[in-house]
């Protein structure tokens, strides 16, 4: 039987959707400025933040993928069927969101969908839920970012700047990624410029 | 400029003010309800549902009475309220096979499970105004008859199997949605239908009426129309069944067309088909005669008449984006038009400068 | 939406028709008619909404031809909600149109419906006047359509 104990009730579907989106495309406008989301109550291992983008984000026609952190909870898979009503895809590349837990073993952003040249935004957007906003310095220019800017995630897979790299040059294809560390969330979007210090 | 748009702001506001006013009209005069539209101008609500797509009879009716009575600015209303609501997702396929018949008539058999029932239809009046209706007046009680349980075999049920008439088309992978994705050519047949059912009454039957007089003909028959009440089902993901919703009223027509046939088929019948919101037995007939032409390319028929061709058809016909193109017109465009008076006039200089014999209208006028 | 057979004994299918026949009954209710009826069951009921009454759309679905392949037709407005008794029982309310109250009071009439010694009441104080009310209704509709039904065997007769 569909475990709905987990529950949110307290998500008014108009104001607080509004307010994660527009957090959200706050973040994707000034990539790696941090901000914080109300959030919302959801099975280990959402993060407040993710939950809280998925309730606004996902629907029953925007299919999910679950990392293995994620896709071992049953209560996951029934949190999002209950208050999305999103289809959970095996396959990355038919996937408009992708959450991931495990930060450190993400799988390589190519095998996600990248988008086509008539619609770059079919692309998948990965959720990413780290630890903290702290760790070895990177380098963020590009698009909404006046010069440079300092910015730190963890963990994060070691090559994370080549892959951030190898995606860059796909543009206007490519991913764009969340990161999410409990209520706070910054954006990567796939204009973005990853260096390493 | 800014002194400019704060006198557009007065303007504007004073004309809402104005139109609420001509909206509510004489206040001697008892003010418009919308259980009274609803009720007793229904088939228009029926048609702002129909071509708004949007099934809702307290928002159609009260669309009507905010437009005034105008029906596409109503529809136009509807339009922009849908989009303010999420969508759960789609409904079960609609049988109209179980449908609670009010109506329900056929042109090609005369005797037929269920019969010809003729239903609440202007089609017997004679067309005469009704001076007692300018007056409230009694209504007589309608009659009775006792109702047996035939069931109303479809048309469409008769004539299958006899290898007669055309089959239906296998289901494709993934329903076609023009809300979701940009129309492109050639499109599907589910995709057409979507378009037309939205599509405005007015432009449908023109084009419908123009098939039946020589521009493609099909040759139709009305097979069946039948209105009435079909139950809704939705798969509820939550509940892990399709739990019924409720009920609602739809007009379907069922046209029988000219028989086709080429080396490697037989000839048979083919159908055109139309379903729509409401008692609009009026556009669902001419929903399923420009279905049937638009079908010209897939039978291998010779195309080349309007109600055939499939860009034309399907890009006129949503009175909402018509309105809006047309409509558009009385936005500023004072820059543009400065630019084709300079134009205009560069040009007019050019002309005479080569043909000195011409009366310029400047001449004329002094004479 | 291919339904999850799994999800669905067997077993429990006659049960399903059942719930699903009383939430037919509950859809095509007034609200006032639904409200009348619970009144009329003398519990304090405790739950909590899962899903508060939410308005959103449904896209309608007709067939090509009437029996092919389905196509868009337009949608309808739909209020959905969900309600969980203390005793774990979750009800769900689906119905056309934009009314909250008519959701809520039909997923508290699923979710008291599915608990064995609650069901009964259910039955007796607000589906079997509703169907009354459904039958009374449904039957004058149809009586009333039956007399246009054109006989093209009557014969007027003139004085013998």
């Amino acid at each position: 039987m569909l475990d709905v104990t987990a529950n949110t009730p307290e998500f008014d579907p108009a104001y607080e959707s509004q307010a994660s989106f527009r957090a959200l495309m706050d973040c994707m406008a000034r990539p790696g400025d941090i901000r914080s989301l109300k959030g919302v109550e959801a099975p280990a291992p959402f993060a407040p933040a993710t939950a809280a983008l998925i309730k606004s984000l996902a629907d029953y026609e925007t299919p999910l993928w679950l990392d293995t952190a994620f896709a071992a909870e049953k209560k996951v898979a029934d949190w999002i069927r209950f208050h999305t009503g999103a289809p959970i895809v095996r396959d990355p590349t038919g996937a408009a969101f992708a959450l991931i837990a495990d930060a450190a073993a993400m799988p390589p952003l190519a095998q996600f969908a990248q988008g086509t040249p008539e619609y770059p935004d079919r692309s998948t957007t990965l959720l990413v839920q780290i630890d903290d906003f702290a760790g070895t310095p990177l380098t963020l220019r590009g698009p909404g970012i006046k010069t440079t800017h300092e910015f730190a995630a963890s963990p994060l897979p070691a090559d994370f700047a080549a892959r951030m790299k190898d995606n860059r040059a796909l543009f206007p294809r490519g991913v764009d990624l969340v990161l999410v560390a409990g209520h706070d969330i910054a954006a990567l979007p796939r204009s973005v410029t990853v260096m390493e210090r | 400029m800014y002194v400019a748009v704060k006198g557009g702001e007065r303007a504007i506001d004073n004309a809402h003010k104005l139109l609420a006013d001509a909206r509510r009209g004489d206040r001697t005069v008892p003010e418009l309800s919308l259980d009274q539209i609803d009720n007793q101008l229904a088939l228009a609500v029926d048609r702002v549902m129909c071509e708004g797509s949007l099934y809702d009879r307290e928002l159609a009716a009260l669309a009507v009475k905010q437009a005034r009575g105008d029906l596409i600015e109503a529809i136009f209303l509807l339009r922009a309220y849908r989009t303010t609501l999420p969508r759960f997702g789609a409904s079960e396929p609609l049988e109209t096979g179980n449908m609670d018949i009010r109506r329900r008539i056929s042109a090609t058999f005369k005797d037929l499970p269920g019969g010809q029932v003729l239903g609440p239809t202007f089609d017997y009046t004679h067309r005469l105004l009704d001076h007692t209706l300018a007056e409230q007046s009694e209504i007589e009680e309608p009659a009775t008859a006792p109702a047996d349980s035939t069931r109303f075999k479809s048309v469409a049920e008769l004539l299958a199997g006899g290898g007669l008439i055309e089959g239906d088309d296998p289901p494709a992978e993934e329903v076609g949605d023009l809300t979701r994705e940009p129309l492109s050519f050639p499109a599907n047949r589910d995709l057409r239908l979507q378009n037309l059912a939205r599509g405005d009454e007015g432009f449908l039957l023109a084009l419908g009426y123009s098939t039946q007089r020589g521009f493609g003909r099909t040759h139709p028959f009305a097979g069946e129309i039948r209105y009435g009440e079909i139950e809704v089902e939705f798969f509820a993901e939550d509940a892990g069944f399709a739990v019924p919703l409720g009920t609602i009223a739809v007009t379907e027509c069922q046209m029988v067309n000219q028989f086709t046939g080429n080396g490697t088929q037989a000839p048979r019948f083919t159908r055109g088909y139309g379903l729509v919101f409401g008692q609009s037995e009026r556009k669902a007939m001419a929903m399923a005669l420009v279905d049937r032409a638009l079908r010209a390319r897939e039978l291998g028929e010779e195309t080349g008449s309007p109600a055939q061709d499939e860009e034309f058809v399907l890009s006129h016909s949503d009175n909402v984006q018509a309105t809006g193109f047309v409509e558009h017109l009385k936005l500023p465009h004072y820059v543009d038009f400065q630019s084709e008076l300079g134009l205009l006039r560069k040009l007019q200089a050019e002309f005479y400068a080569d043909n000195p014999q011409t009366d310029t209208p400047m001449q004329d006028a002094a004479e | 939406m291919t339904p999850d057979t799994d999800s669905i004994s067997a077993k429990a299918r006659p049960e399903v028709a059942k719930r699903r026949e009383a939430l037919a009954v509950l859809a095509r209710a007034d609200s006032k008619e639904i409200a009348h009826g619970l009144r009329q069951l003398d519990d304090n009921l405790a739950y909590s909404e899962p899903r508060p009454p939410e308005i959103g759309l449904v896209m309608l679905r007709g067939r090509i031809g009437s029996r092919g392949a389905p196509f868009n037709a337009g949608e309808a407005t739909v209020t959905r909600a969900a309600v969980q008794l203390s005793s774990g029982e979750t009800g769900f309310g689906y119905v056309l149109g934009r009314d909250r109250e008519k959701a809520r009071m039909v997923a508290l009439c699923d979710a008291l419906w599915q608990v064995d010694d609650r069901r009964e009441a259910i039955e007796t104080r607000v589906l079997a006047p509703l169907r009354q009310r459904q039958k009374e209704k449904n039957d004058l509709a149809r009586a009333r359509t039956a007399a246009t039904r054109v006989d093209f065997f009557t014969l007027v007769r003139g004085e013998d």
